[in-house]
């Protein structure tokens, strides 16, 4: 007797069932999220990105930032996340609804990124450990990003806007300034912020 | 499928047969095998400057193109779609044509959709090196790689589907069902996935969810099948011995159709997504004991008595090294996804450690195990060196097994210090580094075992160079491999009464 039909069939349903389960119903569950809308401020949360920030995404993206970061929040009461700092509450669907595509991550090799625009808000800092993440984070394992950064010799005249390297650090130079690219991605970290209180994340 | 407790081919495919058929499959899996081979070993240079990377990030510094971020998907991509799909491709090719006593259809038409492979392959590379990744795990290459995989897997499986359906065989063996089912899920979950990853079909954290739909799958679904499969195949053909159960090989394939399918969203435990979608992941992945179980009973209870075997024949080492790990992976992997387990592992090297001994301890090691068995009968020459196959054996099974093992118990104390908030957290990267400087010494050892496997595959494909005869197996005095025939083919004139 041939089964072959049967066979073809059954293999069929496992995954049709499978994608219907994982990939349909929670896409069409998720549908109904809307923003948050503060009328008087003219403001909403979540907030599509814009400008510099939303370039900035695509230089995490193509840095592979994610492979060593995530960016969410555990619930209270499971794991450290929230006991150490990394926000106030745990992360949400509806945080995530504009992100495309959007970067959970799996691995902590550095600490969670959810809300680091609410915990270094400087773009002073950001240079700086982008540039070398020795002068902020002494034992890191974090790579230098420096092509994303000029530095100016010392003696050389210091445009606007320029960092200066503290004095341990000026083989290279003086001071950095951010590229344009460098200049997005630390404009990315620092919108990084979701400690606005959504209903859904009390527990 | 009729209740063949027999060995899959004893059932009157004579020796000429047998070589007409490889005949007909020789172009293309070599094709494809030889592929693998290349992709294993720039795989393994990813691996190395990535591991490297990891404790001295000095290495290579500066240089854009080989940031961690880049080189680390590089490595993944290029082993998953270079070495382990390309693998696997040969395998089933071969091994479909035996079981189903056919020649290979379109030989010439499968070889060049491995070329078209190697294109995909080599574009998405250059295309995450260059900063075009998408950091979409599994699915970093760009949209348009996809239809360098999505109409070489689908010639695949036309090709697998019409030998099965103009099978000659009398008896339909399990393994036919996993080769079967791995190519018609392969190209759905590619599809589906990049479809809805690229083109915006789902949104917000939905995308998660696919993400690691495919992911999980992408290894249940599609490498695993054709591993166990092999070792359905390999086990019984080289120890002479049939399968021991039947009835447990069918609820083995069917529990893991059902199951697997849905154990991809413990990946995102704690994360932002309702309960059940991950409830459902760790259901799925608790029930993967069932066909895990299976496997194990049937491939452990067929070696019983023949365990002797593991001395002389490389084939039979690498296929029940692999074997057992499958059983060991799987069951670390159902337990990890339990939430109070992930609560600690989740977001450390535990996870990496786990993957290593799935896909390398495993899959790897079977692919291995099968390569050493079709390379000859596809050359018509013998593996050139015993002391090689050697250098191969142990240095990828001490390799990962010193991996997983250093990585598994490094990440475990890695989470506990993670949660614990009066330890600064530059104290668990500390903690972390003696572990990752070990894994580049396990990752050395693998490299090398690869370097030796790829100088035999040379030799092999060489004959006018390397023209052996007699087949090599681990024992070093040569005429022994008479007697290991012999016993062969007495257990396999037994089985045939």
């Amino acid at each position: 007797m041939n089964r072959t039909p049967f066979v073809i069939l059954g293999v069929l349903l496992t995954i049709a069932f499978s994608i219907s389960g994982l990939v349909l119903v929670p896409n069409w569950q998720f549908q109904e999220h809307k923003p948050v809308i503060n009328a008087r401020a003219g403001t909403q949360y979540p907030a599509p990105l814009t400008g510099p920030a939303l370039h900035g995404r695509d230089v995490y993206v193509d840095q592979g930032c994610l492979y060593c970061h995530t960016q969410q929040v555990r619930p209270k009461g499971y794991g450290g996340d929230i006991r150490r700092g990394w926000g106030n509450r745990r992360t949400v669907a509806r945080d995530y609804m504009y992100e495309f595509p959007i970067l959970l991550g799996t691995m902590r090799t550095g600490p969670d990124l959810a809300n680091i625009g609410a915990r270094q808000p400087s773009r002073e800092w950001h240079s700086l450990h982008l540039f070398n993440p020795q002068i902020t984070s002494a034992g890191s394992v974090m790579p230098r990003f420096e092509y994303l950064f000029l530095t100016v010799k010392p003696g050389g005249s210091i445009p606007k806007g320029a960092i200066a390297l503290p004095p341990a650090f000026q083989a290279e130079g003086s001071h950095i300034i951010p590229t344009e690219r460098g200049e997005e991605l630390i404009e990315y970290l620092r919108t990084q912020n979701r400690t606005f209180p959504l209903p859904e994340a009390k527990q | 499928m009729t209740a063949s407790h027999d060995s899959q081919e004893s059932s009157g495919l004579d020796q000429v047969s047998r070589i007409l058929i490889d005949d007909s499959s020789r172009v293309a899996v070599l094709h494809w095998f030889a592929s693998a081979v290349f992709w294993l070993i720039m795989g393994s240079i990813a691996a190395m400057i990535s591991s490297i990377k990891l404790h001295n990030p000095g290495f290579l510094g500066g240089i854009e193109w080989l940031t961690f971020g880049r080189i680390r998907p590089v490595h993944l991509d290029i082993v998953f779609f270079g070495w382990a799909s390309m693998a696997a491709v040969g395998v089933l090719l071969w091994l479909q044509a035996r079981l189903c006593h056919v020649r290979l259809p379109w030989p010439l038409l499968l070889s060049s959709l491995a070329m078209v492979w190697n294109i995909g392959v080599a574009v998405g590379v250059v295309a995450v090196l260059a900063g075009y990744g998408s950091s979409i795990e599994y699915l970093e290459f760009p949209a348009y790689c996809a239809p360098f995989f999505a109409i070489p897997a689908l010639g695949v499986l036309a090709a697998n589907v019409k030998m099965y359906l103009n099978k000659e065989s009398q008896h339909t063996y399990v393994s036919q069902w996993y080769l079967l089912a791995a190519t018609v899920w392969l190209p759905i979950l590619y599809v589906t996935a990049m479809a809805c990853t690229y083109f915006g079909l789902v949104q917000g954290v939905s995308q998660a969810i696919t993400n690691w739909w495919f992911g999980h799958n992408a290894l249940g679904l599609w490498v695993t099948p054709i591993a166990v499969a092999t070792a359905y195949y390999l086990i019984p053909k080289v120890t002479g011995k049939p399968i021991h159960s039947y009835h447990l090989s069918l609820l083995g394939f069917w529990s893991l159709a059902i199951f697997y399918n849905w154990a991809g969203t413990h990946h995102l435990t704690g994360g932002p997504l309702p309960a059940w979608t991950i409830t459902v992941g760790i259901v799925g992945s608790m029930m993967m004991f069932i066909p895990v179980i299976t496997v194990a009973i049937n491939h452990h209870m067929t070696m019983r008595g023949v365990f002797h075997m593991l001395k002389t024949s490389p084939t039979l080492r690498f296929t029940v090294f692999g074997s057992v790990m499958y059983t060991v992976a799987s069951f670390q992997g159902s337990l990890e996804a339990l939430r109070s387990h992930q609560e600690i592992t989740h977001f450390t090297q535990y996870t990496i450690g786990h993957a290593h001994l799935g896909l390398y301890g495993f899959f790897t090691m079977i692919m291995f195990g099968a390569m050493y068995y079709i390379f000859p009968r596809l050359t018509n020459n013998e593996w050139s060196s015993a002391g090689l196959i050697k250098i191969h054996f142990w240095g990828s099974s001490i390799g990962v097994l010193s991996y997983g093992i250093g990585l598994c118990w490094a990440g475990w104390w890695q989470g506990v210090m993670m949660n614990d908030p009066s330890i600064p957290f530059l104290q668990t990267v500390q903690y972390i580094r003696p572990y990752l400087i070990m894994r580049s010494v396990s990752g050395t050892a693998m490299t090398v075992a690869h370097i030796a496997f790829a100088v035999s595959v040379w030799r092999i494909l060489s004959p006018h160079h390397f023209k052996m005869s007699g087949p090599t197996l681990f024992t070093t005095v040569r005429p022994a491999w008479k007697e290991f025939v012999n016993e062969q083919e007495r257990r396999q004139v037994e089985v045939q009464k």
